[in-house]
């Protein structure tokens, strides 16, 4: 067991586990995007910053892929890590609007505009889709393809993958395909109401596979 | 970082197969890295395909496509962007009549351009044939570039390992 102080609380948690595991034990939320609990943590999308250290020399860390250390001295929501994860919050509107579970998130920690360049990605590269396709089904079908700018989810050669058993499962993990509830005013990042308007994947992705079950969007063309 | 989180986190890992001097090797022999050639080695590894075409993807010296003969990189880094690549890369591009990162339709001569040799020095850099040239300016190119144009460049036997 490791003794450490969590939000000026005295905790032990097992030695080996990450600062997020031992929040969420202790009931303690912190939002995640890249995070889940069948998946090896990535550290991807930084949602899930904490302020360790004490406090004037402290700095950020992915609490997924931070060990509890002895005497680690952790803050979850302070002012601090707050006003980051607003930020990464708006970064991500303004990458992928499209998806619901981003703004769920962003509504939940109060983050209503949208200061930088509006893109419509498909993909934040959270590598979730990657991971259950590694870890879970032992395919490698998929996996990040080439750098920087350019960095993207892709099999290899670009061919369809012999090694994909049609599982759907990167589908299903994935939280930018979820399309969101598109408020009146379409064009706005930020989702103001819960009128589905546009459907989201099969229409223009063929060989997907939805598995969202309900999904607004079929039961709004009657499909289901 | 403690134990069992590194492992946690890089999970293919543990067995490495040094992938990166596999395919330097593949590059070595071919001049790129050809499809069936890394399908060999995923084959003979039990290392994932995709595995191997993300790292070779990732790094700017390994080529998926065949390149020229005679390879030239111009180093457009920081160190060699303040001191005039860009103009050196123009010229280049214009005397062999290649674009930046492509190859010429004769198969002669490919261009590439990468973020820093690790030699900023001596900057701006290009590399002929894998022989380093420091302190290279938009008028001495012609003359960098003379072993592989000139006629006693041939047909680009001589320059081949
Ligand atoms: S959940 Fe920790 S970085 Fe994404
Ligand atoms: S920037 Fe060209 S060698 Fe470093």
């Amino acid at each position: 067991m490791v003794n450490l102080t969590m939000n000026g609380l005295e905790i032990a948690f097992e030695k080996g586990a990450s600062l997020l595991e031992a929040a969420r034990f202790f009931g303690i939320e912190i939002p995640t995007l890249c995070y889940n609990e069948g998946l090896n943590p990535y550290g991807a999308c930084r949602l899930c910053l904490v302020e360790v250290g004490a406090p004037g020399r402290s700095r950020l860390v992915s609490s997924c892929t931070y060990p509890v250390q002895p005497g680690l001295i952790v803050r979850t929501h302070s002012a601090r890590v707050l006003k980051a994860r607003r930020l990464l919050l708006e970064l991500y509107l303004a990458t992928c609007p499209s998806s619901k579970i981003i703004q769920d998130l962003a509504s939940k920690h109060h983050v209503t505009r949208v200061r930088f360049k509006q893109k419509n990605e498909e993909c934040i590269l959270c590598g979730l889709c990657t991971r259950y396709c590694a870890e879970q089904m032992h395919g490698h079908a998929i996996g990040m393809v080439g750098r920087g700018a350019e960095r993207r989810i892709g099999s290899a050669f670009n061919k369809k993958s012999e090694d994909c058993r049609l599982c759907g499962g990167c589908s299903y993990i994935c939280p930018a395909c979820q399309a969101r509830c598109q408020g009146p005013d379409e064009k706005s990042a930020v989702c103001g109401a819960c009128l589905n308007l546009a459907p989201p994947c099969l229409d223009d992705h063929d060989d997907a596979m939805c598995y969202l079950d309900p999904c607004a969007a079929c039961e709004m063309r009657g499909e289901r | 970082m403690q134990e069992g989180m590194i492992e946690r986190s890089h999970p293919f890992r543990q067995n490495g197969i040094s992938l990166i001097s596999q395919l330097q090797q593949i590059q070595q022999e071919h001049g790129w890295l050809p499809e069936p050639e890394l399908r060999r080695l995923s084959a003979a590894t039990g290392e994932p395909l995709i595995e191997i075409y993300r790292v070779a993807t990732f790094y700017k010296s390994f080529s998926l496509a065949p390149r020229g003969r005679h390879r030239v990189t111009a180093c457009c880094g920081t160190a060699c962007h303040v001191r005039g690549s860009a103009g050196v890369t123009r010229e280049i591009s214009k005397l062999l009549g290649v674009k930046p990162g492509g190859t010429s339709a004769d198969g002669r001569y490919s261009l590439e351009t990468v973020n820093c040799l690790g030699a900023c020095a001596l900057a701006p850099l290009v590399v002929v044939d894998g022989e380093y040239h420091g302190n290279i300016t938009p008028a001495g190119t012609r003359k960098l570039l003379k072993k592989i144009t000139g006629p006693e460049a041939g047909n680009g036997a001589a320059a081949e390992r």
